[in-house]
């Protein structure tokens, strides 16, 4: 038995101010874990391999490095919101709550300050992309811990677009337009979201938007300047697309809706995480194509097309917050910070393959990315994309009313189930004047 | 033996003077407060607080985690003068006055058709009520995967009927999504009708249409000039409960719509919730909540009104 004398205690509790080695020397986990459960709210994953892994490896490893209970609980994506904001004003519910986008923005006074891991994160795996700031900083700190990207790519039927005479995805606008009316005339229409839902939605409307040259304001962050001829013209162009090349379907889809078209063979492409392509090597069997092939081997990525004022992206963002009410939000930060240590983010990284790509520079390395060329496009999603209220540095709290408010989506969604390409432009340029002047 | 010893205590029984607490609920007025109070405690709890506060909330600027100034009436102001709350109003106005209508009559049909003798009588008074015992979430769900914009089953029946040629898009176009939604509270809120009607039929005494019979009426004469009459008190309080219930709706589109496409199907309730939960914008979702507490408050008083009018009679 180990005898305790007084230097060997003073030795133990100075270590365990420091940190681990703490731990170590005492063998037990740290003070505030003592009996403390933390409440993790996540979304319901889109490969739930992910989420296996979590529950029967990740967590029980957490909990025993870190000597607290973990309840893991996972909920519809869209059911977020509700969830943490019901919990805000109640002052209880979970430790720690992801969010998507720059959703953490409106919650900014009622989160606690997360700069710390933030940084040791960032110094340690060569640095966040510039969208993880922009989502989840409010200019002094970090109010949001990033998790990961879910990098937005078309993904296509390499052998329909071969058929109408496009063996390299149309990298403009109006050659997507051309292809799709062919695709649509042919049974196999072009698939898209135009509903109100946090994925699909948002990240195509805006970097259509962005490429058409408008912007939802000006980078005074006051002005709005959207009713202009570009972005009528833009509204113009995808009304006309839509009825040309589009699954009419679309107003009503949320994220899941195009997942389960694509993998049914009724759409040719639609904008989408790896998610699909994952599902097909995930069931290889259950999804043939009709030529007897697999599915699997006739999908292919592909970034959004240019438009006349450039070529953009907008990718779904994942990060977490700890609201201020928790009770133990020193056990919350301990998991995220365990968590996000390369050696216990890898395998939950390696289970995604390739559908998140990880929020730092470092993970660009990682050889995963060389084992499928599906899925290459991917690794670099986290250097492109732009976030809500682009041309700012930061998606501010106004950008994300207006993100949660869908207004960009709903521009091109009144235009397309009717109204006038004007109305539609003149009503967004009211609606975000209402929230930046 | 001395006497002192021998002699016997007697005991008369005098029952226990009731304590001053309970001589106190002996007065009617004081035993009428005791009972009443649990109610008006779960009424004040659940009720008046959550109100008195949507009234706070809806004069202030605050937002979640964010308690907020006073701005009066800022934000009713605001709400007036937004398009998409003015297509809420007009969207809920529809949406009640249509399936009100729809459910009263359809809901009026079953319940004379169920007051008849029949076999399996029983058997199908029950059948009918499952629209209304399962959980509306659960069902929605249903109709949502049947209104599904690629694999809807309607499309595919009527398709394979040779009705149609293309497919239907019942939830991506703005009258299509509020004809589904319509549809869905219809088939939800029948059996609520047609049961509390038959129950008011139930207590109509078979002799009064019987002596009209005699008297040479016609079967739609007894209905017109004996039944409705006599089931219009019923009527009247399931129509209130049923308008109350139907404009404050929010699962319904929730889960068919969200409120899509573009905000076209919006109710006050789930325009309330994107606003207040989703922006976060606590305060303009509080206005927007109480914008139909008037509404509301003139629909009960006239109802309750014509209700006295028609017991008094």
């Amino acid at each position: 038995m180990t005898k305790v004398t007084r230097r060997n205690f003073l030795k133990s509790g100075t270590a365990l101010a420091g940190g681990m080695a703490g731990i170590l020397a005492i063998g037990r986990a740290p003070a505030f874990a003592q009996g403390a459960t933390v409440h993790w709210l996540r979304w319901n994953d889109f490969v739930p391999a992910s989420d296996q892994l979590l529950r029967k490896e990740l967590l029980p490893a957490a909990e025993k490095a870190l000597g607290i209970k973990i309840n893991l609980e996972t909920v519809n994506g869209n059911d977020l919101q509700p969830r943490i904001t019901s919990a805000i004003q109640s002052g209880s519910g979970p430790d720690i709550i992801m969010l998507f986008n720059n959703h953490p923005q409106i919650y900014s006074e009622s989160v606690i300050d997360l700069s710390d891991i933030a940084g040791r994160v960032s110094e340690a795996e060569d640095g966040y992309y510039d969208l993880c700031k922009s989502n989840s900083a409010d200019g002094q700190k970090w109010i949001s811990l990033p998790w990961t990207i879910v990098g937005a790519m078309i993904a296509y039927r390499k052998s329909w677009f071969d058929e109408v005479g496009s063996p390299a995805f149309p990298d403009t606008w109006e050659k997507y337009r051309e292809v799709g009316k062919k695709l649509k005339a042919k049974g196999r229409p072009i698939g898209q979201t135009l509903g109100h839902t946090f994925g699909d939605a948002p990240t195509f409307s805006y970097p259509y938007l962005w490429s058409w040259g408008g912007t939802e304001v000006e980078k005074d962050g006051k002005t709005v300047n959207i009713n202009k001829k570009e972005v009528i013209e833009s509204v113009k162009f995808m009304t006309a697309f839509w009825k040309e090349a589009h699954d009419e379907g679309g107003l009503a889809w949320d994220d899941t809706n195009n997942n389960r078209a694509f993998l049914s063979q009724t759409i040719s492409a639609t904008l989408n995480g790896a998610s699909i392509y994952i599902e097909s090597l995930r069931n290889p069997d259950k999804y043939i194509t009709d030529t007897g092939a697999k599915l699997n081997t006739d999908i292919q990525h592909a970034p959004l097309p240019k438009g006349p004022a450039g070529q953009f992206a907008m990718h779904t963002y994942f990060s977490h917050v700890i609201p201020s009410y928790s009770k133990n939000q020193d056990a919350a930060k301990a998991l995220l910070k365990w968590i996000h240590t390369k050696a216990n983010y890898e395998p939950w990284f390696v289970s995604q393959k390739g559908f998140a790509t990880p929020p730092t520079h470092e993970w660009e390395k990682h050889k995963l990315w060389d084992e499928d060329k599906v899925m290459t496009p991917y690794k670099i999603a986290g250097r492109l994309g732009q976030t809500p209220g682009y041309p700012l540095p930061t998606s501010g709290k106004k950008a994300a009313e207006v993100l949660t408010k869908y207004i960009i989506t709903d521009m091109y969604a009144k235009a397309v189930q009717g109204a006038t390409a004007e109305d539609s432009v003149k009503w967004a340029q009211d609606e975000l004047q209402k929230i930046y002047t | 033996m001395a006497i002192a010893e021998s002699r016997v205590e007697t005991k008369v029984y005098m029952p226990q003077a009731p304590r001053p607490r309970l001589r106190l609920l002996e007065d009617e007025r004081w035993l009428a407060f005791v009972l009443l109070l649990p109610t008006v405690v779960l009424l004040a709890a659940f009720i008046a607080y959550p109100f008195l506060r949507g009234i706070l909330l809806s004069v202030t600027d605050a937002r979640v985690g964010v308690p907020g100034n006073f701005v009066g009436f800022a934000n009713f102001y605001k709400i007036f003068n937004d398009g998409i709350f003015r297509t809420s109003v007009y969207n809920t106005f529809l949406y009640t006055g249509v399936t009100t209508v729809f459910k009263l009559a359809l809901g009026l049909w079953l319940a004379v058709l169920l007051n008849r003798n029949f076999r399996g009588k029983a058997f199908t008074r029950a059948f009918i009520l499952l629209p209304f015992i399962i959980p509306t979430v659960l069902s929605t769900f249903a109709w949502k995967w049947m209104f599904d914009p690629t694999f809807s089953v309607l499309n595919w029946l009527l398709y394979h009927l040779g009705l149609i040629t293309g497919r239907i898009n019942w939830l991506g176009d703005p009258e299509l999504a509020m004809i589904s939604i319509i549809i869905v509270n219809i088939w939800r809120g029948v059996p609520f009708f047609a049961i509390s009607l038959l129950a008011g039929l139930q207590t109509i005494s078979p002799e009064l249409n019987e002596a009209a019979a005699i008297d040479g009426a016609r079967p739609w004469q007894r209905f017109w000039y004996v039944t409705w009459p006599l089931l219009l008190p019923v009527t009247m309080v399931v129509v209130l409960f049923s308008v109350i219930q139907t404009f404050a709706d929010f699962q319904i589109v929730y889960v068919m719509t969200g409120g899509g496409p573009a905000n076209a199907t919006h109710l006050f309730a789930t325009y309330a919730y994107q606003i207040g939960i989703g922006t976060g914008i606590l305060s303009e979702g509080a206005a927007i909540s109480l914008a139909m507490f008037p509404v509301l408050f003139l629909v009960v008083i006239i109802q309750l009104l014509y209700i006295r009018r028609v017991e008094v009679r």
